[in-house]
């Protein structure tokens, strides 16, 4: 085992020498950042034309409820008949013609406004226009009925019903949302850098079979050595390349924003209606939860994140490495691709479809035990209250399973080497193991 | 004479195939032992079993009086015939990456490498990486790497292949210096000349089973057949070699000469002995050459090979 190290400096220098892994490390950030301040000064352009709309309102009952945005403004127009303001409309170059007609009653006239433009108008726009249409006829339609608006308001009461734990501890609708964020990130997460650096650990374990340099090795390092020390090294090759990642895209972007001036939780206009409409409860909403992730169990989360998150990673890196153990080439490793992801794609459907419909149900604690589902399903479900003894259960088994593999995909190595240029078949594998 | 590596009734069997069938063989220490066979007899096996590479099904492996154990690969230089190196990594990096798997400290690898890189004359090439090496300079690089650790066992299959003549020659007298200096060799090549030149001892594998084993020339005493290659002047050429033919078996054979004489292969009873035979062609004539035809390694690979 005194090789371990030595093989973990070199596989981690080798990759991270390696000019398109340098070339990728600087890039990839650099292309992030560009495509978000791309799309983000593309939008901006977007939010600078400003639509002028012409309201011919003959009903006069709605003169004073258009109010202008800096995006959108309304031209009353007075002392004409519809024909002169569609020709006026034309010339003028407005975005359109809004045309209330005086009619006897509300009914009638709901059916009867009309919106001139020269295309199909946007959808956001008319959405916007009918609401606030639509709000003013309803009060004018309760007044006439006799009831007052501001009487509808006060009876008005919210219904949102308290959630308790039977052991008193009080859950929130929010609560389950934050719980299932963090699952879901942490998931996430682990699938993106398994997918990443999976197929990394597969070249790197196939290099001394192209290289042919593999004889040499294999007469000095025991191949269980050589796959662990491959699977380390090019681990921490990954989360330096991971680490690089972050904090360059963390600096591009307050760079960027900071010089475009662009607001990166500005979302669209509708969004700001939203916040303006809560202003005085944004601080609310910001304690609450900040309560909420101060109920988490903290502590509990991060030390299980880590170990999970490193469990599983290990495991489906040794999966990747089997695969590398027996094929000659990358071409060959095609078959081998889907029974890999498989389960992992399995284990964030069961973790966003079975865990939070039923975080404790018997489908979620199975799969929460099966090391290749359950870094991402006991992670999610964790939030939720999983007892201690069960996710240590859980750690030791992904663990085991990890050396587990690691040992099978050395067996399967060590007689990969004895068959050079066979193409192995699952069955072909089966019979390596009993060598 | 003190054995270095024993090989006890050695079996390997993959899947239906057996690749070794209770093979022994006994290397003694300081001499070069060539392991030969056409391909796919189960060299390569038995190479592999030797550096732990894999393992034996029955028999087993003694080196230097203990039995095999993980240890002992760092007594053991193996330069295997499917070879290469990272060829992504710098020459001098390489080599100490290898020399300190086989347990050497990074400070001894690197005063033992400036050694052979200034033996050799590589020295320049430290900082170049293996792809832009040709493949005989790889070849040498891969050579060094072999032998740095001074291991007391060296295993080479196939050596020599892509070297050059000059360079072949060069890593011949290397591996002659090294046992001298007092290492065993084993070595696997199809190369009969090179046999012939250096090994003291060779075993012949054939479809699984050790078919010859024993020191070279008493193989080649073992497979001489009394037969000579003479040269001879006579008055009359063609009543001589008539006379000749009633007597012996008789082969035509061809040789560098200044003379005009007749020349042959001739095999001679047992009951005469080669005295009598010179008695009796001085009397026919002037004898200009009189040469023992000993068997060459190829001869006797050839002929074991097909008796089986």
């Amino acid at each position: 085992m005194n090789h371990l190290p030595l093989i973990i400096k070199r596989e981690y220098l080798t990759k991270i020498r390696n000019k398109s892994f340098i070339v990728m490390t600087f890039l990839s950030p650099l292309i992030f950042v560009g495509i978000f301040a791309l799309v983000a000064y593309l939008s901006s352009l977007n939010n600078d034309t400003v639509r002028k709309i012409s309201v011919l309102d003959e009903s006069g009952l709605f003169l004073e409820d258009f109010s202008s945005t800096p995006h959108l403004q309304y031209k009353m127009l007075s002392d004409t008949n519809l024909e002169d303001a569609k020709k006026e409309a034309e010339t003028e170059e407005v975005y359109g013609l809004l045309y209330i007609p005086k009619t006897g009653d509300l009914e009638g006239l709901s059916k009867e406004i009309t919106f001139y433009s020269e295309d199909s108008p946007s959808l956001s726009l008319m959405g916007d226009i009918n609401d606030m249409l639509e709000s003013k006829v309803n009060t004018l339609k309760l007044k006439e009925s006799g009831i007052d608006s501001e009487t509808i308001k006060e009876l008005h009461i919210n219904i949102s019903a308290n959630q308790e734990t039977f052991k008193g501890k009080e859950t929130s609708k929010l609560g389950s949302g934050l719980k299932l964020a963090f699952g879901g990130a942490a998931g996430y997460l682990l699938f993106m850098f398994i997918i990443i650096y999976g197929n990394m650990i597969m070249r790197s374990v196939i290099e001394e079979k192209t290289s042919r340099v593999i004889e040499v090795i294999i007469s000095s390092v025991k191949p269980r050595v050589l796959l662990l020390g491959k699977i380390f090294g090019t681990t921490l090759a990954g989360i330096t390349q991971f680490v690089v990642w972050v904090v360059l895209i963390l600096v591009l972007m307050t760079v960027v924003t900071s010089v475009f001036g662009i607001d990166p939780s500005a979302g669209s206009p509708s969004q700001q209606v939203l916040e303006n409409s809560v202003n005085g409860g944004t601080q609310q909403i910001l304690n609450d939860v900040m309560i909420e992730i101060n109920n988490l169990p903290i502590a509990n989360l991060i030390i299980m994140f880590l170990l999970f998150f490193v469990g599983g990673y290990l495991l489906y890196a040794s999966l990747y490495a089997s695969v590398g153990a027996a094929v000659d080439s990358e071409t060959d490793t095609q078959q081998f691709m889907m029974p890999i992801l498989m389960p992992l794609i399995l284990a964030v459907y069961v973790g966003f479809f079975t865990v939070i419909d039923n975080p404790h149900g018997t489908v979620s604690q199975v799969f929460s035990y099966i090391p290749f589902t359950s870094p991402v399903v006991m992670l999610m479900r964790i939030p939720f209250g999983v007892p201690l003894w069960q996710q240590i259960v859980s750690v030791v088994i992904l663990f085991a399973s990890f050396i587990a593999m690691v040992w099978f995909a050395a067996k399967i190595y060590r007689v990969g080497i004895l068959m050079y240029g066979k193409k192995p078949t699952y069955k072909e594998i089966f019979k390596w193991l009993k060598y | 004479m003190d054995k270095l590596l024993v090989v006890n009734n050695v079996s390997k069997i993959y899947g239906d195939y057996k690749a070794l069938n209770n093979v022994s063989i006994e290397v003694e220490k300081g001499s070069i032992f060539g392991l030969l066979g056409p391909n796919g007899a189960g060299k390569t096996t038995l190479i592999r079993i030797i550096n732990q590479i894999t393992m034996p099904d029955t028999g087993s492996v003694i080196l230097d009086g203990e039995p095999l154990k993980p240890h002992h690969i760092k007594y053991i230089g193996y330069l295997p015939e499917e070879r290469g190196l990272y060829k992504t990594m710098k020459v001098g990096e390489q080599a100490l990456y290898l020399a300190q798997l086989k347990g050497l400290t990074k400070q001894e690898a690197k005063e033992r490498l400036k050694y052979w890189f200034d033996r050799l004359e590589i020295g320049d090439w430290w900082d170049k990486k293996i792809q832009e090496l040709s493949k005989g300079m790889a070849q040498k690089i891969q050579f060094v790497v072999t032998v740095l650790h001074k291991p007391k066992l060296l295993i080479f299959d196939e050596p020599f292949s892509g070297f050059d003549p000059i360079n072949a020659n060069l890593i011949k007298d290397e591996i002659l210096n090294l046992r001298d200096e007092g290492a065993t060799v084993i070595f696997s090549t199809h190369r009969m000349e090179s046999v012939e030149e250096m090994c003291d001892h060779i075993a012949l594998i054939h479809k699984s089973n050790k078919i010859l084993d024993g020191k070279l020339v008493d193989i080649k005493r073992q497979y001489r057949n009394n037969t000579y290659e003479i040269g001879l002047i006579t008055p009359n050429h063609t009543a001589t070699s008539a006379s000749l033919k009633e007597r012996f078996e008789i082969f035509p054979a061809t040789f560098k000469s200044i003379n005009d004489e007749l020349q042959y292969k001739i095999k001679i009873p047992d009951s005469v002995s080669p005295n009598d035979f010179v008695s009796y062609l001085t009397s026919l004539g002037q004898l200009t050459h009189f040469v023992e035809v000993v068997p060459s390694a190829s001869d006797i690979f050839i002929e074991t090979i097909q008796k089986n």
